[in-house]
């Protein structure tokens, strides 16, 4: 199995004034293509930071990230841009989507920015929504869909350029325990098709529904096992 | 991304906060309305007074006696005073000498009482030549002009002006054919002249009695050869300059007098219309200066508000950074927005202009002309100014980092 995301010695350092504060210190890790990962730890633990750098949102201080086997640590914000628009999908916890374009506007905006052709943008946007079972809402704002069917759009945006690696950042974050379950189901269909997922939680049971966990803490991978399916 | 899509993008931005959007254009509104009305308003009085001038004859120059630019040279107490003759126009109708003259119109004039069996009315009594109705630019309303051969024999015939035949004729039958009374001496009405169209000066230029000159001295017991004016045409308004110099000379080589010591003074429209002109640019300088400021302040206006949603947008401009957007683009489609509120101000703005343009004139009597180069302008204008404006807006947008953007509340 090829190594998708792979992690050497990285490190990340904010500034702040005089105080240096080493958010990230030397990890190293490795996610196959096809794995499903969760990456567990508290607040405070370097979570954020390690997202924020695998979803090449911002450059390690130190240290080497190769992704698709691509090195990106040491990109412009130019080439990023490009990067984050061609290998990752984002799910984000706010969901993020633009309230004043229907759905399927909300879905093509990466491949608005990939170059493709509006006719084609359409035609994938409308085929991702019938992915996540949206079929049918193809037109509605977001203000006209319940929180579980907006972060279904914001997946079908993600899935929607068909990345090498979706990002979840705490998903299930704002979302009641049945929305909650139905974009946990829809993450482990995705999955089960074969996509890499990387998913971001301080929720146990949400970090059980992927296939290994990272724990993370004080900026450090302190565990990496894979989950055990209790019986 | 493609232009047409940044377009797009910029479109749906402008139209989802419609009342921020119609308010910063406001600012745009108003000034380009303002400027293109103002120029528009000082281009239409440069215009009426370019016409008013040329209903009196824009290539005239008018030869007076004296050293005074007065009509009225002739003062009291000297009684000799007039130093223009008729052979002096027949000089300055020599096609030898003076080329650049197209017509010469010796006048003399006289306030004379005219007398009808019923009324009397006092007006100004104009002796003339043939030529008199081209160089002053005058038609024939009702009956006909006199002819030179009246002209040579003094004939007792008089046209009169529009004001002057309603005074002296109210009824309805025509005053054509009718008889005057000056001085116990009858003339016959064979004329009456259009109105002059010229408004600043109507009311003297429309009360008038025109008859061939030789019957105008033996009305008022003149018999020298003087003339009171020489109004003589240019063959062009280019050759207007030419012909005063040619005029000039030849006048001082038959008076033999020095520059001087000149006994006459030609003048010119042209100076009357210089002075109209300079009076209005002022004006319009001054509007258009003050109109421009209101511009700048609805520019400013726009970068305000572009400002205010690039911190508002925060949160968008993340999500689109986070989606792939590069910073080019980001600003670019900033950029854009800002030019699309300038340039729909603008259009706005041109719109409620030619509304006004129509209106104005109605409302203060005022001719506005807008002109086409002056609409392009302001367009630019509007478009430079969303530009102008938005750089900085969009330039910052596009240096924002996109954690720190999709972190903020």
């Amino acid at each position: 199995m090829t190594a998708v995301v792979h992690l050497e010695g990285v490190r990340k350092t904010y500034r702040s004034g005089s105080i240096e504060f080493e958010a990230l210190r030397g990890v190293d890790m490795s996610i196959a293509e096809g794995e499903y990962v969760a990456v567990v730890g508290p607040s405070g633990s370097g979570k954020s930071t390690l997202m924020n750098i695998l979803g090449c949102l911002d450059v390690p201080t130190d240290g080497s990230y190769h992704l698709g086997g691509e090195d990106v640590s040491t990109m412009t914000e130019t080439e990023l841009a490009h990067v984050r628009n061609r290998r990752i999908g984002f799910v984000f916890q706010q969901f993020n989507l633009l309230p004043s374009l229907p759905a399927w506007r909300n879905v093509e905006l990466p491949l608005v920015y990939a170059g493709v052709a509006r006719a084609e943008r359409r035609d994938r946007a409308q085929a991702a929504l019938a992915r996540v079972g949206l079929g049918d809402r193809v037109a509605n704002r977001p203000g006209e869909l319940s929180g579980g069917q907006q972060q279904r759009v914001a997946v079908a945006r993600a899935l929607v350029t068909e990345p090498d690696i979706i990002l979840a950042d705490e998903p299930t974050g704002n979302l009641d325990s049945a929305s909650t379950s139905a974009v946990l189901g829809l993450l482990d269909e995705l999955h089960e098709s074969g996509r890499t997922i990387v998913l971001i939680t301080h929720e146990h049971e949400v970090a059980a529904r992927a296939s290994r966990n990272l724990t993370i803490r004080d900026g450090l991978i302190t565990a990496d096992e894979p989950v055990v399916i209790a019986s | 991304m493609t232009w047409t899509e940044t377009l797009r993008t910029a479109w749906d931005a402008v139209r989802s906060h419609r009342l921020r959007s119609a308010l910063t254009m406001l600012g745009i509104v108003i000034g380009i309305a303002s400027v293109v009305l103002t120029v528009g308003l000082g281009q239409g009085a440069q215009d009426e007074v370019k016409k008013q001038i040329s209903a009196l004859g824009s290539n005239l120059l008018i030869v007076s006696p004296g050293s005074s630019t007065s009509s009225s040279g002739v003062r009291g107490g000297f009684g000799s005073a007039s130093t223009l003759t008729l052979q002096d126009a027949d000089a300055i109708a020599d096609d030898e000498t003076v080329p650049d003259v197209a017509a010469v119109a010796p006048v003399t004039s006289s306030n004379t009482e005219l007398d009808t069996s019923s009324t009397n009315w006092t007006t100004s009594l104009v002796g003339a030549t043939t030529d008199w109705p081209d160089v002053r630019k005058r038609t024939v309303a009702q009956g006909r002009f006199f002819t030179a051969e009246e002209v040579q024999n003094a004939a007792k015939v008089v046209v009169l002006g529009p004001d002057t035949a309603s005074e002296l004729f109210s009824g309805p039958t025509s005053p054509v054919g009718q008889t005057v009374t000056v001085g116990g001496t009858q003339l016959t009405v064979i004329g009456v002249l259009s109105s002059s169209g010229s408004s600043s000066s109507g009311s003297t230029e429309d009360d008038t009695a025109v008859t061939p000159i030789g019957t105008a001295k033996a009305l008022t017991g003149s018999t020298s050869s003087s003339v009171s004016t020489i109004y003589v045409e240019a063959s062009s308004d280019d050759t207007l300059s030419a012909a005063y110099q040619e005029i000039n000379a030849l006048l001082l080589n038959l008076h033999d007098v020095t520059a001087d010591e000149a006994d006459f003074s030609i003048s010119s429209q042209d100076s009357l219309v210089d002075t109209a002109n300079a009076t209005n640019k002022t004006l319009t300088v001054l509007l258009g200066g003050i109109a421009a400021i209101s511009l700048l302040v609805g520019g400013i206006g726009v970068m305000n508000i572009m400002l205010v949603s690039v911190t508002e947008r925060i949160r968008e401009i993340g999500l689109r950074k986070a989606l792939g957007a590069t910073p080019r683009v980001i600003r670019r489609q900033f950029l854009v927005e800002a030019s699309l509120l300038g340039l729909a101000g603008g259009v706005i703005g041109i719109l409620i202009a030619y509304a006004g343009a129509r209106l104005l004139p109605d409302l203060i009597d005022q001719p506005v002309s807008l002109s086409a180069v002056a609409t392009a302008a302001a367009l630019g204008t509007a478009l430079a100014l969303g530009i102008g404006f938005g750089v900085y807006p969009a330039s910052r947008a596009a240096r924002l980092t996109p954690i720190d953007a999709l972190r903020s509340e």
